[in-house]
């Protein structure tokens, strides 16, 4: 990461600070990167940067398990550059990139390629590695390798490992090597050809489509292998009712699970593509109204430990691409939070954990694992910080994402609840709603 | 005529006052369709485009005739011949198309929802489904209105003899547009609808769907139906893995001849072709007199040009318009 020992001191004035040890009123000192001293009041100095937090909540940076920076590859949907612009003013201080670039990233040489390309960049980039080579769920990536360049979170996200022979191998072997496995639940011989949720909507609009049980049977699979080898799975974008069903059981009976839910499946459902725009094609798909529910108890319950964006930039010509050949993504790294302000009958609090120590504690990028995210905001404690405005209201502007890409399915939406400024590293990277580069 | 919907994208659109508007100017263009001469001068002056993105000849015909009986200027657009080949996306056709001008599209797409998306696109231009992917085939529901309509004999005005209609569709409703589009005209008419199908072959939900029953077993409804329509068995569209076989397909479910005598002796049968002559239908059933299915065809061209008549035409019927 590039040294910021060189910028100005600041200090984050006016707000509350929430974190995981609770809530005060204090203003927040940061110098070379680290937060230096909190208090009521602090004096600032000239040459100091004062972020105004008045009204605000100051609280660790948000971190997010679930994000598609497309480059390599993909370069004309989203680019490291664009997409950490994206997360920095979604006020999120890092990102878990997805393995599912051209190439893939399942190699040493790849993960490098991207930590190369996240240099400077507005957020922390920590890269997921594929569980298989070349995501083609035969064989397994060299995790080992990948593992000592700091990956810790394994997926072949995109496709689920169909095998359940080789998910299980992955498990054992991830257990040796202290990582967890994200998994994309879908059993591609019942979810095969499907564009959206099977149902009521895919039925009347004839639309092929992927039924509930896909993303269910592969849920209880894992649970099952999880169970048997004590390997760690990160269940990705769950988002059905029975999902989370499964989950909270075995969670129950301690089998070591974690899960997290995106903000569509709480915001849209299935009905949302009535009019057959691409927008609203997404993987998971939208599900009925009793899923959404589903999924909003499962973070009100503790069951859901992480909102992820499942940021999934795709150019404007492919969604513009009859329903059944559009590609499947939203972009989410601006909305998520305020999404969830506006549709979670949630405290901040609960919120902020779900957005941000909580996923930082399940990529192992918190303090606990050696990390410097989502950690108590304290003397000494590194200055990943967001600055949330929690009534400011707002209009989803396609238009005025940082995204490469336009496929909010939000558009014209007015959501409550503003990031104001984020703080990287020590670096105010955006002041009042804009990047600062 | 009041309450024409802008574009023809779904059976959705046309209440049982629209259906009977499209039926009744059928009659008028049926007429037209016997003269010596079948032209009319209603659409002069308009343009009208034929959008086939996936191959029909016989719908494409049907609609191009109609349009040419009504003297609208027709322009053809093949997918297979255009730009759409050289990687251009359907909305930069859209809007090329849109450019040069058209008072209507008639677009059909493998795709469902290409119509619909289309209309979202254009400005002042009806858009005409001609089928999409699994989902609507409205024209198609027209004709086979009319012709029942027809068939009832009595010449009848209005919809009243649709009233309590037993009408049984049977075979791959899962992936049929026609089916969609036909459950909601009857029902729109106030028909009975029964669907008959392996269970395979019925959409996942059902859910709010006019239907009055569904079964598998078609042998138990026959006696019980005044008008049957049979589906084609899918095959491209991935209904052979639906099915074990088409043989144990056609011992459940092919209108055999044993099977039509077992239907009242005025009830009618209708298949929306191509037909599948030993599978859906015994080849000899396709040939009763009560077998409809040749009209349907014939059929097809007056309905049609009855839809553009009440999306674009202005005038009175036969004669000038006046704008």
């Amino acid at each position: 990461m590039t040294d910021r020992t060189d910028t100005p001191e600041l200090v984050v004035r006016g707000g509350m600070v929430v974190d995981a040890t609770g809530s005060r009123r204090a203003d927040v000192r940061v110098s070379g990167g680290m937060v230096v001293e909190l208090g009521v009041g602090l004096e600032t100095p000239a040459g100091t940067t004062v972020l105004d937090a008045g009204g605000c909540v100051v609280a660790p940076g948000l971190v997010d398990l679930h994000t598609h920076l497309r480059e390599p590859g993909r370069e004309e949907a989203e680019t490291v550059a664009s997409g950490t612009r994206a997360a920095a003013l979604g006020g999120f201080t890092a990102v878990v990139a997805m393995p599912n670039t051209d190439p893939p990233l399942d190699s040493a040489e790849s993960v490098r390629n991207v930590y190369a390309l996240a240099e400077g960049a507005l957020a922390q980039v920590a890269v997921a590695g594929a569980i298989t080579v070349g995501r083609a769920g035969e064989r397994l990536a060299p995790m080992a390798e990948l593992a000592a360049l700091g990956v810790r979170l394994f997926t072949d996200d995109g496709d689920g490992v169909q095998s359940a022979g080789l998910m299980r191998r992955a498990l054992q072997y991830a257990t040796g090597l202290g990582v967890v496995l994200g998994q994309h639940c879908e059993d591609r011989s019942l979810a095969a050809g499907g564009t959206m949720h099977e149902g009521d909507w895919s039925s009347r609009l004839g639309l092929p489509g992927m039924p509930a049980e896909a993303e269910e049977v592969m849920v209880a699979r894992d649970i099952a292998l999880s169970r048997a080898t004590g390997g760690r799975v990160h269940f990705l974008h769950l988002s059905t009712a029975g999902s989370i069903d499964l989950v909270r059981r075995a969670r129950a009976e301690g089998v070591p699970v974690t899960a997290e839910v995106a903000p569509h499946h709480f915001t849209l459902t299935d009905g949302c593509t009535s009019g057959y725009d691409p927008v609203f094609k997404v993987n998971p798909p939208l599900r009925p109204q009793a899923d959404v529910d589903a999924v909003k108890r499962a973070l009100a319950d503790g069951t859901a430990d992480a909102i992820a964006t499942d940021h999934a930039p795709h150019a404007p010509e492919l969604k513009d691409l009859p329903f059944d050949q559009a590609p499947a993504g939203m972009l989410g790294l601006q909305t998520a939070l305020a999404l969830a302000v506006t549709e979670l009958d949630l405290p901040l609090e609960r919120i902020l954990a779900l957005l941000s120590w909580q996923p930082a504690a399940i990529a192992m990028l918190d303090p606990a694992h050696g990390g410097a995210q989502g950690g108590p905001i304290a003397e000494g404690s590194p200055a990943n910080l967001v600055v949330v405005d929690p009534t400011a209201t707002w209009r989803v502007d396609p238009t005025a994402l940082a995204s490469r890409s336009r496929n909010t399915p939000y558009a014209g939406r007015t959501l409550t609840g503003r990031v104001r400024h984020t703080v990287l590293a020590g670096e105010p990277v955006v002041i009042d709603a804009e990047a600062r580069r | 005529m009041s309450g024409f919907p802008t574009h023809l994208l779904s059976m959705d659109d046309l209440d049982a006052a629209a259906i009977a508007d499209v039926l009744r100017v059928t009659d008028s263009f049926a007429e037209v369709g016997r003269r010596a001469n079948p032209k009319v001068p209603t659409l002069r002056g308009r343009t009208v485009a034929t959008l086939f993105f996936e191959d029909s000849t016989r719908t494409r015909m049907s609609f191009e005739t109609a349009a040419k009986r009504m003297s609208a200027d027709v322009l053809s657009f093949a997918a297979g011949s255009s730009s759409v080949k050289k990687g251009e996306s359907l909305r930069d056709t859209i809007e090329t198309i849109q450019a040069i001008g058209m008072d209507a599209v008639i677009i059909r797409h493998s795709s469902s929802g290409v119509p619909a998306r289309v209309a979202q696109w254009v400005d002042n231009c009806a858009v005409v489904n001609a089928g999409d992917g699994w989902h609507q085939h409205p024209t198609q529901a027209l004709l086979d209105l009319y012709t029942v309509r027809q068939s009832l004999g009595g010449g009848q005005e209005g919809t009243d003899a649709f009233r309590g209609l037993r009408v049984t569709i049977v075979g791959d409703i899962r992936h049929s547009r026609v089916a969609r589009s036909q459950i909601t005209a009857y029902a729109a008419l106030g028909a009975e609808v029964t669907l008959v199908a392996p269970a395979t072959l019925l959409p996942p939900s059902l859910e709010g769907w006019p239907v009055a029953s569904v079964g598998h077993d078609l042998d138990s409804v026959l006696e019980r139906t005044d008008v049957i329509s049979l589906l084609r068995l899918q095959a491209e569209r991935g209904s052979g893995d639906y099915v074990p076989t088409m043989r144990e397909y056609s011992t459940g479910y092919s209108l055999t001849a044993r099977r039509a005598l077992q239907l009242p002796p005025e009830a009618i049968i209708l298949h929306p072709g191509p037909m599948v002559r030993g599978v859906e239908i015994a080849s000899e059933v396709a040939e009763l007199p009560s077998a409809r299915i040749t009209d349907q065809v014939g059929n097809g061209v007056a309905v049609r040009m009855a839809v553009l008549f009440l999306l674009l035409g202005q005038g009175t019927l036969g004669g000038e318009r006046h704008d």
